[in-house]
């Protein structure tokens, strides 16, 4: 038990990640209505954000910019070490973009399917589709 | 210039579809010519890439000269040369085939569906050269995100199914990224070559078993392949008729070629095959999508629906002779993607050439039109022989090596699945050609749409373009069928590793 708390201390941000897939999951199975399955998936994929963030983070680094680096004229050794990782952060900007683009593109069928039914509820909209 | 090919493959579609968005603004009907010019380019840049992989082998292009694994390389080889080539192929006919039928459905919005179709090449072209594990994720959302938009546009359900098809394949991506996270944290690379060679000392993490598993159900995902195929027969078979014929024959193809590249030459086949033992399960779920696909595409009455449940079986055909783990069964795969390619979008095609004709796709309205759309008919038959696998078609080869991979397997279920959907198929074309052989009784005539008229025995065939397109996508199946052997000898067999035996 004491050590699965230290575990989940240590590495919560891993931990908040799963959790959040699994309430994004838990959104886009269980609930009945268009838009709140739209923000499950967003959730989903803002959760794998948080994760790519994370695995660039390291304690107590600074950010990954060479201070005064325009005015040394030598070349000094970088450590790596001392600096967090930009690469995952900047591929997080790209799947930043593409989750915003993959809601609009959600949202504005999600309107479409509302001028057509009148309704976001899947079992009205059922309803109606066995109607037609 | 040639050097620079694999990078054209993503650049000129990518750039059209600017020039066509802002074309059509001026004059929409400038939308189709650019569109067809760009692809034209994006085809013969394929065909020269093919050619240039058959003389010096694996073609590298460095984007904006960053050497990888630093930079994005670009690295084409027989495997995705050959892919690519029949992507470019389809899309291009299929943008001739479907013009007319366009110009009808989206007569005031040319220019967004036009740079919508061009985007989607873009991404499946990316998706197919790119060498970058994170590239590719990229380039699969956006085929991903045009493809939804473009299912969208279509009438009655379309944008209710294309909706679920976002929801599921958005979590399909998710999850491939996932899986490439969980690689960079152990490897510290994005870069597929590079992966490659370091994760061999890593085999026995517990994380490079999670990102194995989290790629494959990602990717399983997003190619509709059983139990994840839910999304797929709806959103194929309510999307616009010239988005069916696009999207059926490329998007789940890609996948599966996704599939093939990031088992072969990122996981490599040892670790894939031998280290992980999910080979025996996915040839047998590969069976089961085989066998439920072709009985669900038995049970329905619609012809565009039934194409799909075939694809759904098609897939299973292709992961399922992938997973039999030896060369004969990997060549019948990557064979198959190639073939079904062009065998699906034969018959959407053909398809979408009916309903344009008849007014519905219900199966029981086809009656008469052997006589009514000959052309049209002739080239179905090609093709529904092609499915069933028939020789001289190309759909007879492809079979033939997945079932002789099978026989070498040992994996005599997957040999019964294939003959038994064979046979299925039989069934399922053979109960088309029947309908559509004989004569319309007089007391149907009433039901038939107004405005379409009743069924007379004039005949009344599709458009020029999509008629002559059909014809050429035919003789393209048989061409494939005789020149099986060469392509099989001369490209596939340098696709697959030399270790596989």
């Amino acid at each position: 038990m004491e050590s699965l708390l230290a575990n989940f201390v240590a590495k919560y941000n891993y931990w908040v990640y799963i959790g959040l897939v699994m309430i994004g999951m838990y959104a886009m199975i269980a609930k009945r209505n268009l838009v709140k399955k739209i923000i499950g998936m967003n959730i989903v994929q803002t959760a794998v954000i948080l994760f790519y963030v994370s695995i660039g983070a390291k304690k107590g680094k600074t950010i990954p910019i060479i201070a005064h680096g325009h005015e040394d004229t030598g070349h000094h050794a970088v450590q790596a070490l001392d600096y967090i990782s930009p690469l995952p952060h900047v591929l997080m900007l790209t799947a930043i973009v593409v989750s915003v683009a993959t809601l609009g593109v959600a949202l504005a069928l999600a309107i479409k399917v509302y001028r057509q039914y009148g309704t976001l509820e899947e079992d009205e909209i059922a309803m109606r589709v066995k109607d037609q | 210039m040639s050097a620079h090919f694999p990078g054209l493959v993503v650049i000129i579609p990518l750039v059209a579809a600017f020039l066509i968005l802002i074309g059509a603004q001026l004059d929409k009907r400038l939308a189709f010519p650019l569109t067809a010019l760009a692809l034209l380019g994006s085809l013969l840049t394929a065909v020269g890439l093919l050619v240039k992989v058959l003389q010096v082998g694996v073609v590298e292009y460095h984007l904006a000269g960053w050497a990888p694994p630093v930079g994005i390389a670009y690295r084409v080889d027989h495997l995705n040369a050959l892919v690519l080539l029949a992507v470019a192929t389809v899309a291009f006919l299929n943008l001739l085939g479907t013009r007319e039928l366009v110009d009808d459905l989206f007569g005031d919005r040319l220019g967004f569906f036009y740079t919508l179709y061009i985007l989607l090449i873009a991404g499946l072209q990316g998706i197919l050269v790119t060498g970058d594990a994170f590239n590719l994720y990229v380039l699969l959302e956006i085929a991903a995100l045009t493809g939804y938009a473009l299912v969208g546009m279509g009438p009655g359900r379309a944008p209710l199914s294309s909706l679920n098809y976002i929801f599921i394949g958005t979590v399909g991506a998710s999850f491939y990224l996932l899986g490439v996270g969980y690689l960079y944290l152990v490897t510290g690379t994005l870069n597929m070559a590079d992966l490659a060679v370091r994760l061999p000392t890593l085999y026995s993490s517990k994380v490079v078993v999670s990102a194995f598993v989290i790629c494959l159900v990602g990717l399983c995902i997003k190619m509709g392949f059983f139990p994840l195929h839910a999304w797929l027969p709806n959103a194929y078979s309510h999307a616009p008729d010239p988005v069916s014929s696009l999207v059926a024959p490329l998007v789940t193809k890609v996948m599966i070629y996704v599939m093939v590249r990031v088992m072969l030459y990122v996981f490599t086949p040892a670790f894939a095959f031998d280290v992980m033992t999910v080979s025996e399960p996915m040839v047998w779920l590969a069976i089961i999508a085989i066998v439920t696909g072709s009985f669900m595409a038995l049970s329905t009455r619609r012809l565009k629906r039934m194409l799909t449940y075939i694809v759904v079986a098609e897939v299973g055909y292709m992961v399922g002779g992938f997973w039999l783990g030896n060369r004969l069964g990997i060549s019948g795969a990557i064979l198959h993607i190639v073939n079904d390619a062009v065998m699906t979008f034969c018959v959407f095609l053909a398809a979408a050439a009916i309903i344009y004709k008849v007014g519905s796709d219900a199966i029981d309205d086809m009656q008469g039109l052997f006589k009514k759309m000959p052309v049209t008919m002739a080239v179905f038959v090609v093709a529904g022989l092609s499915i069933i696998g028939v020789p001289p078609t190309c759909g007879f080869f492809s079979k033939w090596y997945l079932i002789s991979g099978a026989i070498a397997a040992g994996q005599y279920g997957f040999m019964a699945a294939l003959i038994l959907s064979s046979l299925i198929n039989v069934v399922l074309f053979f109960r088309i050609f029947e309908i559509a052989y004989f004569e319309p009784f007089d007391a149907h005539h009433g039901h038939h749409p107004a405005g379409h008229g009743p069924i007379t025995s004039e005949v009344q065939e599709a458009p020029f373009e999509m008629v002559a397109t059909l014809v050429v996508t035919a003789v393209l199946l048989i061409a494939l069928g005789i020149y099986a052997g060469d392509i099989v000898s001369l490209i596939i067999d340098h696709a697959i590793p030399v270790g596989i035996a």
